[in-house]
C-alpha cells in the first residue's frame, strides 16, 4: 500500500463548473437508478481536472453531496486509488514507470534526468513551479519501454537525451508530440516484422 | 508459425485504421445477426467446442463460464463486464486491442451479452489508458450511429448498451470481484468467493466478467467455427494468443501467434533475439510478473501454452514475456517486482499487506548483499505464509515470483549473502507469537 498525503493548504469551496456538471450528470445516467455512487470515481477525476490536477477535501465533500453518499466513502475512494492527487502537482505532471520491464530498459536513467532537470525529489515542484514528477508502477506499455506518462499522454521508447528535450520543451510551455520517440506507430517489432506482411504493403 | 490468414487481429499494428468502415472491410460485424439468430445454446456450445480459455491470466474455459449464468432472467438483470484493467507488468496486449481493434471487442460484447442475457455491459478500463478509452468511446459512438448497438443492436432484436468505466490506478482492480467493487464506487478490495459473480456479482446481480482479448476473439471463432479455433495449438490449449515480448530483447513487440509456440522461437524470430545473443540470456518471466521465472535451460525447450507452463512450474498468465539477460542483476529485478506488489496490495488481508512489504525489504537487502545466509529460507517461509492465505489470488501472484527466484537462483543469492546470523545459536522458537509460552516456563 502506498502512503497518501493530504495537502495542508485547502481551498474553502469547490463546485463543478457548468460543463463538468453536465458531464457529471450524464455519467450518473450510465448506472442504474439508485446506484449513483458508481459515478464517484469519474466525478473525482472530473474534480481533479477542474482543480489544476489535484483534489481538495472540499471537492470530496461536494461530490459526496452530489451523489448522496457519506463523505467518508468518497474519502475512502480518493485515498485508495493512486491516480487521485490529494496534494498539488505540477501543471505538467511526469509519471515515470520504473517497474521491472521498464527498469530493464533503463527507466532509472529517466528518473535521473527528472531529478536533475525537474526537482531532486518526487512530488516537489520544479523551480518555475510548472512541473513535478513521480515514480509510478507499471503503466501497461511494456513493449514500448522505457516510457512515461505526461498528464494524459504516453511518451514511449525514450532515452535520457530525448527526455531532456521533452522537459526543455515543457519549460517553454510547448507540449511535445506524444507517442513513440523511435518512430513506432504501434507495438510492432522494429525492422524485423515477420507477421501480417501483406497488410503492411496494402 | 501461424499463417497470416489465421491471425484474428489483422489490425494489431494499425495498418488499416480502427474506424468502423475499415473494421467492416476486415470482416467485423459481418453476419452478427445470423450468428445471434442461431441461439444462445449454439453460441455457448461453439465456444465450448473451440476450447477457448480466458486470456486474462487464469485460463478458465470461457464457454463454461458463460454457462454458469442463469438461463432465464429472474427479478435481477444480468450484466456483462469486460476487464480492461490491464496492469500486469509485462502485459500490453489489451491496449492494442482497445486502440486498434475496438470493433472486435464491441461485437464480441454484443454476442456475449446475448449469450448470457445481459442488456448492459460495462467496460472497465484502467485510468491511465485515457486515450485508449477515448478511442474505444469513439468506436462505441460509431456503432450506436450505425445501429449496431442500442435498442435493436445490429438487427438482432437484442437491446444492448455499453458504458466505459475508468479505473484510477489500482492493480488489484484487475481481480474480478475487486473490479465489481470498483464499479460500485467503492475501494477495490476483492470479495470472498463464493458466491461467485456469475450468480451474485455487480449490484448483487448475475455478472459475467471476461478479459478484453477473450471477448475480442469470440466473433471470429463463431464466424469460422469452433473447430477451426480448436485446430490451432493442442487440445485444452487451443487457438492463437497475443504475446507481448519486452525486456532485454532487440525488438520488443506484440505478436499474435499460435498457442504452444516455442518460447525460443518467439524471442529469436519475432523479438529479434536477446540483447547480447541467446547465450546472454539469464531468465524469462513467461506470463506477466506474477508468474515464476524460468531459467535459461527451460527456455530452450518450453512451449508457450497453459499446460506446458504449469508442467514447468510456472504459468502462461497473460503471456507477457519479460526477458532478462545477464547484464541485469536478477535479484534486483525481482526486488523491483516485490516493490510493485507491496505498492499494489489492497491491504485487506494481513498476510499480503504485511508480507508483500517483508518480501520487498528482504529482497532489497539481498540484492545489496546485506542479508544473512539463513534469511533465504526465511524468505521462502514468508512466501509460503502468504500463498493460499488471502482472499484473492494476489497472495499467490506476489509470492510466486519470489519462490521462482529462490528455486532457480538460490545459489546466487547465497553467494552474495554470506553473513552468518548475528544470533548464532539456533533457538527453537518457530514464531514470535509463541514467546509467552516460553516465559511461563521460566516463571
Amino acid at each position: 500500500m502506498a502512503v497518501k498525503k493530504i495537502s495542508k493548504v485547502q481551498p474553502e469551496k469547490f463546485e463543478f463548473n457548468k460543463k463538468n456538471k453536465e458531464t457529471a450528470d450524464s455519467i450518473i445516467k450510465n448506472y442504474p437508478s439508485g446506484k449513483q455512487q458508481s459515478a464517484v470515481m469519474a466525478l473525482l477525476y472530473l474534480a481533479q481536472k477542474q482543480n489544476d490536477n489535484w483534489i481538495p477535501l472540499s471537492a470530496m465533500k461536494y461530490i459526496a453531496k452530489y451523489l448522496d453518499m457519506p463523505y467518508i466513502k468518497v474519502y475512502e475512494v480518493a485515498t485508495f486509488y493512486s491516480m487521485y492527487n490529494l496534494t498539488p502537482v505540477g501543471k505538467y505532471f511526469f509519471q515515470v514507470c520504473t517497474t521491472t520491464p521498464c527498469m530493464l530498459r533503463g527507466a532509472y536513467n529517466l528518473v535521473d534526468v527528472c531529478k536533475r532537470k525537474i526537482s531532486d525529489e518526487e512530488n516537489r515542484l520544479s523551480e518555475d513551479g510548472k512541473t513535478s514528477w513521480l515514480e509510478v508502477e507499471c503503466l501497461g506499455a511494456c513493449v514500448n519501454a522505457p516510457m512515461l506518462q505526461l498528464n494524459e499522454d504516453y511518451y514511449e521508447d525514450l532515452d535520457p537525451t530525448k527526455l531532456e528535450q521533452i522537459i526543455d520543451k515543457i519549460s517553454n510551455d510547448e507540449v511535445p508530440q506524444p507517442g513513440s520517440y523511435r518512430g513506432r506507430l504501434s507495438s510492432e517489432p522494429e525492422n524485423t516484422r515477420k507477421t501480417l506482411i501483406g497488410n503492411k504493403n496494402a | 508459425m501461424l499463417e497470416d490468414k489465421d491471425r484474428i487481429f489483422q489490425n494489431l499494428y494499425n495498418d488499416f485504421g480502427a474506424d468502423l468502415i475499415s473494421a467492416k472491410k476486415r470482416g467485423d460485424w459481418k453476419d452478427t445477426k445470423e450468428i445471434c439468430g442461431k441461439g444462445r445454446e449454439w453460441i455457448i456450445n461453439e465456444i465450448k467446442t473451440s476450447e477457448l480459455r480466458g486470456r486474462g491470466g487464469a485460463g478458465f474455459p470461457t464457454g463454461l463460464k458463460w454457462s454458469f449464468a442463469p438461463k432465464e432472467v429472474g427479478s435481477r438483470p444480468h450484466y456483462l463486464v469486460i476487464n480492461a484493467d490491464e496492469s500486469e507488468p509485462g502485459t500490453c496486449k489489451d491496449r492494442d486491442i482497445l486502440r486498434f481493434e475496438p470493433h472486435k471487442l464491441i461485437e464480441g460484447c454484443l454476442i456475449a451479452s446475448y449469450a448470457v442475457n445481459a442488456h448492459k455491459c460495462y467496460i472497465y478500463i484502467r485510468g491511465e489508458y485515457f486515450n485508449e478509452g477515448q478511442k474505444l468511446q469513439t468506436a462505441i459512438d460509431e456503432a450506436y450511429k450505425d445501429g449496431l448497438l442500442g435498442k435493436n443492436s445490429a438487427g438482432t432484436d437484442w437491446e444492448l448498451d455499453i458504458y466505459i468505466h475508468y479505473g484510477a490506478g489500482a492493480y488489484i482492480c484487475g481481480e474480478e470481484t475487486a473490479l465489481l467493487e470498483s464499479i460500485e464506487g467503492k475501494k477495490g478490495q476483492p470479495r470472498l468467493k463464493p458466491p461467485f459473480p456469475a450468480l451474485i456479482g455487480l449490484y448483487g446481480c448475475p455478472t459475467i466478467i471476461n478479459n478484453v482479448e477473450t471477448i475480442s476473439v469470440v466473433p471470429t471463432i463463431l464466424r469460422r467455427g469452433g473447430n477451426w479455433f480448436a485446430s490451432l495449438g493442442r487440445p485444452k490449449n487451443t487457438g492463437s494468443k497475443i504475446y507481448c515480448i519486452s525486456g532485454n530483447v532487440n525488438n520488443p513487440c506484440n505478436v499474435e501467434e499460435e498457442m504452444g509456440i516455442p518460447l525460443k522461437e518467439l524471442i529469436e524470430k519475432h523479438a529479434g533475439g536477446v540483447i547480447g545473443g541467446w547465450d546472454n540470456l539469464k531468465a524469462v518471466i513467461p506470463g506477466g510478473s506474477s508468474m515464476p521465472l524460468l531459467p535459461k535451460e527451460t527456455c530452450e525447450t518450453i512451449k508457450m501454452d497453459f499446460d506446458a507452463c504449469v508442467e514447468n512450474k510456472t504459468g502462461l498468465g497473460t503471456a507477457g514475456i519479460v526477458v532478462i539477460n545477464k547484464d541485469q542483476d536478477i535479484i534486483k529485478c525481482m526486488a523491483r517486482i516485490a516493490r510493485f506488489y507491496k505498492h499494489e496490495s489492497c491491504g485487506q488481508c494481513t498476510p499480503c499487506r504485511e508480507g508483500s512489504g517483508w518480501m520487498w525489504r528482504m529482497l532489497e537487502r539481498m540484492a545489496k548483499g546485506e542479508a544473512t545466509r539463513d534469511e533465504v529460507d526465511m524468505l521462502l517461509d514468508v512466501t509460503k505464509q502468504i500463498e493460499g492465505h488471502t482472499i484473492c489470488a494476489f497472495g499467490e501472484g506476489s509470492s510466486w515470483p519470489v519462490q521462482g527466484l529462490i528455486r532457480n537462483f538460490k545459489d546466487e543469492i547465497i553467494e552474495r549473502n554470506k553473513f552468518d546470523p548475528i544470533v548464532k545459536k539456533q533457538k527453537d522458537i518457530p514464531y514470535l507469537v509463541d514467546q509467552h509460552l516460553l516465559e511461563k516456563e521460566n516463571a
